[in-house]
């Protein structure tokens, strides 16, 4: 099982419930966040193009917070989701420091938090947050080691990219263009 | 050189760097998780719909295991969301956690203005508004008290007033937003476009965008159709100076000099009739006045208004050429808030005049017919009848204002020498009239004229700095009102109850306007026992139940009458005086107006100005969410586009903050951020309306951002039904603040 997720570009308007509903599913405190939204404009007037990305952890394959955590506290679980556990973490940063998608953050509470994919919300037959509220319905989400899953569907269908591929993180966000 | 990519993180805190110190990681809790919430498994959930917008998505409030709000999602069964809600909804739950709110009625000490106020009890605060309301009536008559009012509680205080023996109830969303779209529809079709609008984005092949910024303006319905529309292939033509959300979406965008929009649809009529590109059929069999229409713009070439809107002629063909394929699934969107330069009905009939060639109305993809349930009212007795009304003020004036004018009204409370007084009393729910009506120094003045202002809202916006008596008001979350019946594809119905209890000593409004009733011997026009009753008896009519509702949130019945679109060779009888589809506005001509719409010039920005122009981001609703801690989180102030042409010659850098003044010499009172950016033209700037909070009780927001509003002194008047036009506005760069009127 390979859990990913992917993004389209072509639909994002960029209104950021996904942070929203990130941030009250998971009780993530005010101030923080585990998804943001990336707005890119390119050209001259009027000459424009934007890309606007829901963006968030990369779930990566080979994940450089993984390898570098000093304790275990960030580990893969289900699906390769990449998953910090917060009674391991002694919140050093160095997972921070290593993330070239700047996905992850010092929780107040002493450890360091990021996206889960909603692995709780997953177990339960549900969708991630953010996936479930978009109202452009611009996220995919599923496992690509089935072929008949959403997002191996759309990925078969679409265009797509990952952002920093040239890390070698293997990302498992893939943004449709 | 501003650089020519621009890159905005739009939402999100700058991530990682920050290093933890002390013993702060042994807190770490013992879940992988984190505080997610997870135990929380056998959760309740009560159904509500969102009030942070006039959309009104239906939903469901979770509870953590505190028994407090966790999280509102969205009710599957409801049109109006489908299950999604957008930012300010899911973000609803800081409306209820906002530690700023109002939190006890609150009767004003000094000067009004004066921001002293002390805690009152509800039986003081009530009472005393009932004298302010007896003494009015008594010397002035009680049509001299107005409700200005924006979402739910205008019901209550409506039948209140109405009661009362005043009809001067006035929502801004009339004469400060939709009214012009609203008089052109029905001067076309005989029928508005409702709200949520009847576009039927879904199926549309082809969707045109006038100024409308859907994606930026969360009407949840439209975006998610937009959405599918753009999944099933359909064009999207976006006619904006500034390089929008959806301009980006579309297959094409027209740059439009402002103001000249008028133009652009003149001759899009033009070519569609020269080419016989216009549904023939539809045009015989359903519409009025085809051949004035022709013979009207027969000039109005696209090489015309190419010389007024710099879009290309053979791009005006183009776009047509797509519209007509596209016909009739063809939408030219009416947009919402359309109070612009003051020929606004024109330029909406014009709107509405294209649809009917394109035969879009009643057909898929265009304009579906929506149906709505109809609840019964508790039995009363009826109202008194007044014996004058807002229009009094006006004699001869606006003939085709369809609802009161919020503007109006508060321009007939200034008394003048060929005019007394007409407005004694001012009740305002809901609605940050400080904020909401333009020319501010006007506002002022209208509200040091009156001898009671009564505030009911759930914040302290700026216009409750001027009440005599503030009223705070429970949020949606923790109230029950009345029973949501919007019309769309299918009629619905929706519940909103409590979650939880009113926080600190606040009430529904419901209850207040029932208080108030007993105080103002009316109290047999709120003969109900309990709100809940009366919603109970209602749904009871319409065969649902309080405890069916409690228990669905939302009830979808079968359509009763009619198709959701014309079938063939149906006969069609229209609201007109032709009973036809009006391209000739007979309607328009008795009342003294051109039938068929005009282009008129609108004033350019004088050397060094700028024409302001302001919209709306997707996670704020006006200035009532600038506040909101889950919102604030997302964009806590708004900044203002500068094309990089304009910024360099200026020596504007990005971020830097600049303060405006506009032509009248009204300075912004704060600072605002520089957006350099190519996505606006170079004539024009633009930000996000309802920032610059003045209010230092709003603690998150307060000299966050500009207003737009202070700069927006200069009001261009609809003579068709007086809304307000806006965007005549011209503003210019300071690089420090300019020493102010005092607004008291």
């Amino acid at each position: 099982m390979r859990y990913a997720m992917a993004v389209d570009t072509k639909k994002c308007v960029g209104c950021s419930d996904c942070v929203v509903a990130c941030q009250t599913e998971n009780n993530v405190p005010i101030g923080y966040c585990r998804d943001w939204v990336v707005e890119v404009t390119d050209g001259t007037y009027p000459q424009l193009e934007i890309e606007i990305r829901s963006e968030r952890c990369n779930h990566c394959a080979n994940a450089p917070c993984v390898r570098c955590c000093p304790t275990g506290a960030s580990h893969y679980n289900e699906g390769g989701t990449v998953l910090v556990k917060a009674n391991k973490c002694i919140g050093c940063g160095a997972c921070i420091a290593s993330c070239p998608y700047d996905a992850r953050y010092p929780h107040p509470d002493g450890y360091v938090d990021k996206c889960t994919f909603c692995l709780h919300r997953v177990k339960k037959g549900l969708q991630p947050a953010c996936v479930a509220v978009c109202p452009t319905k611009c996220m995919y989400f599923g496992d690509l080691d089935d072929p008949k899953s959403e997002v191996s569907t759309i990925l078969k269908k679409r265009k797509y990219k990952t952002l920093i591929p040239e890390a070698g993180t293997d990302p498992q966000l893939y943004f449709l263009i | 050189m501003a650089s020519r990519r621009d890159f905005i993180k739009i939402s999100g805190i700058s991530l990682g760097g920050m290093m933890l110190v002390g013993n702060a990681a042994y807190q770490a809790v013992a879940q992988t998780f984190g505080k997610s919430g997870l135990g929380a498994a056998a959760l309740n959930r009560t159904p509500t719909y969102c009030e942070v917008c006039f959309w009104k998505c239906a939903g469901w409030v979770y509870k953590n295991d505190a028994n407090d709000i966790w999280k509102i999602i969205g009710n599957n069964e409801d049109l109006n969301c489908n299950g999604r809600f957008c930012p300010r909804g899911t973000g609803g739950v800081g409306m209820y956690y906002d530690q700023d709110r109002l939190k006890t009625p609150l009767i004003r000490e000094g000067k009004r203005g004066s921001q002293f106020f002390r805690e009152a009890t509800w039986d003081e605060a009530l009472d005393k508004i009932a004298e302010g309301m007896k003494s009015i009536a008594e010397k002035h008559g009680p049509e001299c008290v107005a409700l200005f009012t924006h979402g739910s509680g205008g019901t209550y205080f409506g039948e209140l007033l109405k009661a009362f023996g005043s009809p001067n109830i006035a929502a801004p969303s009339y004469a400060q937003c939709r009214g012009p779209r609203e008089v052109a529809f029905f001067a076309t079709y005989g029928e508005g476009v409702e709200s949520p609008e009847i576009t039927d984005i879904r199926d549309t092949r082809c969707l045109v965008l006038i100024g409308s910024h859907i994606g930026e303006n969360m009407h949840n319905g439209q975006v998610q159709e937009m959405s599918d529309a753009i999944d099933k292939g359909a064009s999207i033509i976006t006619v904006d100076p500034r390089y929008s959300t959806a301009a980006s979406k579309s297959k094409f965008w027209l740059p439009i000099k402002p103001a000249t929009d008028l133009a652009l649809l003149l001759a899009w009529i033009h070519v569609i009739i020269e080419e016989g590109w216009y549904d023939k059929d539809y045009v015989e069999k359903y519409t009025f006045g085809f051949d004035q229409l022709r013979a009207h713009v027969k000039f109005m070439t696209p090489e015309w208004a190419y010389g007024i809107t710099t879009i290309e002629p053979h791009l005006i063909r183009e776009t047509a050429r797509e519209m007509a394929n596209a016909a009739p699934a063809i939408i030219v969107h009416p947009g919402r808030h359309v109070t612009w330069y003051g020929d606004d009905s024109q330029r909406i009939r014009a709107v509405a005049i294209l649809n009917a060639i394109l035969g879009s109305w009643g057909r898929r993809g265009g304009f579906f017919r929506p149906e709505k349930v109809s609840l019964p009212t508790y039995p009363h007795p009826p109202y008194p009848k007044p014996t004058k009304t807002w229009r009094d003020a006006f004699p001869g004036q606006f003939p085709l204002a369809g609802l009161a004018l919020a503007s109006g009204i508060c321009d007939a409370s200034i008394p003048t020498a060929s005019r007394d007084c007409s407005f004694k009393g001012w009740i305002v729910n809901g609605t940050n009239l400080i904020e909401t009506l333009p020319n501010q120094k006007n506002t002022l003045e209208a509200i040091q004229n009156l001898e009671l202002l009564v505030v009911i809202d759930t914040m302290p916006m700026e216009i409750t700095g001027w009440a005599d008596i503030i009223l705070p008001e429970c949020t949606y979350l923790e109230r029950y009102d009345t029973i949501r019946t919007g019309p769309h594809r299918e009629p619905q119905i929706a519940l909103r109850m409590p979650a939880v209890e009113p926080r600190y000593n606040t009430k529904p409004a419901s209850w207040m306007a029932k208080e108030l009733s007993k105080r103002l011997g009316l109290e047999e026009y709120f003969a109900w026992e309990t709100f809940e009753g009366l919603l109970d008896w209602q749904l009871k009519q319409v065969g649902s139940s309080l405890e069916e509702m409690q228990r669905i949130g939302v009830k979808t019945y079968p359509r009763s009458y009619d198709d959701l679109y014309f079938s063939d060779n149906e006969e069609v009888s229209f609201n007109t005086i032709t009973g036809k589809i009006e391209l000739y506005s007979n309607e328009f001509a008795n009342a003294g107006f051109d039938p068929i719409p005009k282009y008129t010039p609108h004033e350019e920005p004088p050397p060094g100005f700028y024409r302001l122009n302001y919209g709306r981001g997707p996670a704020h609703t006006f200035s009532r969410t600038s506040n909101n801690p889950n919102l604030t989180d997302i964009m806590d102030e708004n900044v203002l586009w500068i094309n990089p042409k304009v910024a360099k010659e200026w020596g504007i850098g990005a971020g830097q903050n600049i303060w405006l003044k506009n032509q009248d010499g009204i300075t912004s009172q704060f600072p605002i951020k520089a957006r350099i950016t190519e996505r606006i033209r170079w004539d024009s700037v633009f930000m996000v309306h309802g920032f610059g909070h003045d209010d230092k009780r709003l603690t998150r927001c307060y000299g966050k951002g500009a207003s737009d509003t202070t700069l927006i002194s200069r009001v261009h008047i609809d003579p068709v039904m007086g809304g307000t036009g806006m965007r005549g506005n011209f503003v210019t760069f300071l690089f420090e603040p300019e020493k102010m009127e005092q607004k008291s």
